[in-house]
């Protein structure tokens, strides 16, 4: 480092690094979503089978 | 369930907007750091996820002892919302954390204080989840839940001064530097004014998460108690 004269050309790990970064928001953001929808559907289903009770 | 209130869908249009402002800001605004390169930029996300899960992991300690005192379920609701994207941000952190170490350090991974807490904390809430996958009772669970989080509360506040109190690589950008700190760098204006953009808008982007993860953990909670209902 003491020795370096130009900036070295990191930018794949930056890719990398911000890849990842949006890759596991998105896996979370689909499964929040995909678990809300489940848990919706299932609402309904016994919201109607407790009334038909 | 109650449709989502006008303030959260507002909250999540923001949420999304400073999201999109604060890559931009990270990737684009900032100024390239002159010996790291490039991969200096990972740090505007690094410290920002970093920020909002340890503040997670305090609020779910606190929230446990809420719990604890009031017996309250929602508190347990909320905590367990607290755990679960403190998790992914924390895993998100270590992640950016490696890819940095190993052009600047020239290795992915090393024992060093903050990164050894780094990885305690982040399993000590793997295993809060698994604690309560192995409990039936729901009031049990959310007890040995709370008491669990406020032990690991603990990790949080010893992960963010491990690099202040003990002899460390991790470089402190904020505040005194380390004598043995390797990748330490002096923030520019621009530099700054990212980091701190980032710092914002990743709380906005927390609190938001946490309210919509707090609404589907009531849902679940009615789903619990209608299945019960209809069984009978």
């Amino acid at each position: 480092m003491f020795f370096q004269e130009t900036t070295p050309d990191t930018s794949g790990y930056m890719i990398a690094g911000y890849a990842i970064a949006f890759i596991v928001m998105a896996i979370y953001l689909a499964s929040f979503v995909i678990r809300n929808r489940n848990l919706q559907r299932d609402l309904e289903t016994l919201e109607s089978m407790d009334k038909e009770k | 369930m109650q449709a989502k209130p006008l303030a959260l869908k507002i909250l999540d249009i923001t949420a999304v907007l400073l999201f999109a402002v604060g890559a931009y800001m990270a990737l684009v605004y900032a100024p390239t750091e002159a010996v790291m390169g490039q991969v200096q930029r990972v740090f505007y996300f690094h410290v920002a996820t970093a920020w909002v899960a340890l503040l997670g992991f305090i609020a779910a300690g606190v929230t446990g002892v809420i719990y604890l005192v009031t017996k309250n379920m929602k508190w347990d609701i909320v905590e367990v919302a607290a755990v679960e994207i403190s998790l992914v941000f924390f895993f998100i952190t270590i992640v950016l954390g490696s890819i940095w170490a190993r052009p600047i350090w020239n290795t992915w991974w090393t024992w060093d204080p903050r990164l050894t807490t780094a990885a305690v904390t982040e399993l000590i809430y793997i295993a809060y989840f698994m604690l309560r996958q192995g409990i039936e009772d729901p009031d049990r669970r959310a007890r040995f839940g709370a008491v669990y989080t406020l032990v690991g509360a603990v990790s949080a506040p010893i992960t963010f001064f491990a690099i202040r109190l003990f002899r460390t690589i991790h470089p402190v950008v904020i505040g005194s530097p380390s004598a043995e700190a390797q990748g330490g760098f002096s923030m520019t204006a621009d530099m700054r004014t990212a980091f701190f953009f980032n710092l914002f808008a990743f709380t906005v982007i927390f609190v938001s998460f946490f309210w919509n993860r707090i609404r589907m953990g009531q849902m679940q909670a009615r789903v619990e108690q209608l299945k019960l209902k209809v069984m009978q």
